[in-house]
């Protein structure tokens, strides 16, 4: 890949996280690039999530470790974080469970999205509303989040997200238990938002979807990186055949 | 949204006309006694509701922050004759500083576990009280009540209509919060804390504001006490009844709304208040608890949620 002189969007370097004596990430370092999509693959229990959530603050690093914009973020507190342009959504769908979808997405617009494009309530509703249109969800604007399908929850996840204008989207097995062609569907919507020039991690584990998004595949495997390059020469590797169907 | 205001505020401006009229004509006192109460139960309630209803942490030190505005109360009297708006002023300070102590227990605790550190933060606060001679310890302390303000009759009046004062200033804060970006946020965290957090929601501030709003509320609410009762004891001014009867108020009338804690005040208030002249005042307690329970099984959402799903337009209501 040629875009090698452009500064990274974000740069992972040498960053170890422990939970009492397990290690779930061990010296893993990664620099992606602006506009790059990033698949995240590895078996269960490999890391995936808990790198998640130390690029998304949930958890706690080491100073430096996590350089976002040539910003060293690793003190910034998650929502401090989303504010800067770190968006993502969640393994298992977390909808605030009170509100409708348009309030869902509302509060990333009034929390997150702060910008001259978003000063008044008027035009944040606008926003929300096309957001919601290009996720297909325009129709359930008015219903109540607890009453929205395992897909369309999967879709205002990532809707919610999106309104918080990121710059750096991080899906976490967004088509886990979806039919295949729920699968599609999503992956469409991750890719017409990629062409929006906003980068994306994401994890998945069904490799077809894997194959056909990414511009570059990383494998962990027992907190570990043990591959990362083109989606065929990944799957190819010797390492990450073991690390899947065992030795 | 412009219009409910207005109508919003020309109800507030009309109930405290209605209750300054009453201080007026009205000659005998015991309209005032019961009603300080049931006024007293509206603050307490719609204040418990902006930390126990809109960010979900349940509160059930609302004795301690009670007490704390009695016996700031009684600690000014006794050190300064401070006047009773000193007292109420100074209260809600103690209040806000005590609120803020209480926040940063969310900082690490959630659900049952913040409940219970809040039960033993009033034991705190009552066994210290009650160690304090200076205050009268336990044996309680008796005071004084100054002369009234010229325009009231009685001193018993004007704490009734300071109340009324202090009711429409809890329901008037509890409402702005409610509409504003910090009753959103707040309804966010409650939902789910990290997606919240993720969100953009600064989670742990709006968490220490509602706890600071709501613990200076109760506190200032506490504060005229002191003269209402001409008496303060660590043991009734800590009275755990305080928190169970402001919980019940609170889910009875329904935390999903500003006005849900104001009805079950007024509701259980009332009752409460006709019980003790008809029956006694030791029914109420079988009461509460009877009210409680049917309202947990049958009507989960409260009064509100009761209205609500009569008129068939859930879901509606914000404002």
């Amino acid at each position: 890949m040629a875009a090698d002189a452009q500064a990274p969007l974000l740069r992972i370097s040498g960053l170890t996280k422990r939970f009492g004596g397990f290690t779930a990430l061990d010296n893993v370092s990664v620099d992606i690039r602006p506009g790059e999509r990033l698949g995240l693959i590895g078996p269960n229990g490999s890391g995936k999530t808990t790198l998640i959530n130390c690029i998304s603050g949930a958890f706690r690093t080491e100073a430096k470790t996590i350089v976002f914009r040539d910003e060293d973020i690793t003190r910034l507190t998650p929502h401090l974080r989303t504010r800067r342009g770190i968006a993502r959504s969640f393994q298992i769908p977390r909808p605030f469970r009170s509100m409708t979808v348009a309030e869902n997405l509302m509060v990333a617009l009034d929390f997150a999205a702060a910008n001259e494009a978003h000063a008044t309530a008027a035009q944040r509703r606008d926003t929300m509303m096309s957001i919601l249109t290009r996720m297909g969800l325009a129709s359930k604007a008015d219903v109540s989040a607890i009453r929205l399908s395992q897909v369309e929850l999967r879709k205002m996840e990532l809707a919610r997200a999106m309104a918080t204008h990121p710059k750096l989207l991080i899906s976490d097995e967004a088509m886990a238990g979806l039919s295949s062609s729920e699968v599609d569907e999503v992956l469409d919507l991750l890719m017409s938002l990629a062409d929006q020039n906003i980068t994306i991690i994401m994890i998945e584990h069904i490799m077809q979807a894997v194959m056909r998004f990414s511009d570059r595949v990383m494998c962990l495997d027992a907190g570990k990186v043990i591959a990362i390059g083109a989606p065929n020469e990944v799957m190819a590797n010797q390492r990450v055949q073991e690390a899947y169907l065992g030795t | 949204m412009k219009r409910n205001s207005a109508a919003f505020w020309i109800a507030m401006a009309l109930f405290l006309a209605a209750m300054f009229l009453m201080t007026q004509v009205v000659s005998n006192e015991y309209p005032f006694f019961a009603g300080y109460v049931i006024l007293q139960f509206i603050v307490l309630a719609v204040s418990w509701s902006i930390l126990g209803g809109y960010a979900g942490y349940v509160n059930f030190g609302t004795n301690a922050f009670f007490g704390v505005g009695i016996y700031t109360a009684v600690f000014l009297t006794k050190a300064t004759g401070a006047s009773l708006a000193v007292q109420i002023a100074v209260a809600a300070s103690v209040g806000a500083l005590l609120g803020l102590g209480v926040g940063l227990l969310t900082l690490r605790m959630q659900g049952i576990f913040f409940s219970i550190a809040t039960i033993a933060l009033s034991i705190v606060i009552e066994t210290s009280v009650t160690n304090w001679r200076y205050v009268g310890g336990a044996a309680g302390i008796q005071l004084q009540r100054p002369p009234a303000l010229d325009m009231f009759h009685s001193y018993l009046q004007m704490l009734f209509f300071v109340q009324a004062m202090l009711a429409v200033l809890a329901i008037a804060t509890s409402r702005y919060i409610q509409r504003s970006w910090i009753g959103h946020g707040l309804q966010a965290l409650r939902d789910d804390e990290l997606a919240a957090e993720c969100t953009g929601v600064p989670t742990l501030r709006l968490k220490l504001l509602a706890c600071v709003v709501s613990g200076a509320l109760m506190c200032a609410a506490g504060a005229p006490g002191a003269m209402y009762l001409q008496y303060a004891d660590p043991s009734s001014a800590f009275n755990l009844n305080y928190s169970v009867t402001v919980l019940a108020m609170a889910l009875i009338g329904g935390t999903a709304h500003w006005i849900g804690p104001v009805v079950g005040a007024i509701v259980l208030g009332v009752t409460q208040q006709l019980l003790a002249v008809t029956i006694s005042s030791e029914v109420n307690v079988l009461v509460l608890g009877v009210m409680l329970v049917l309202f947990v099984v049958a009507a989960p959402e409260g009064i509100l949620g009761l209205v609500r799903r009569v008129s068939g337009n859930r879901g509606e209501g914000r404002g």
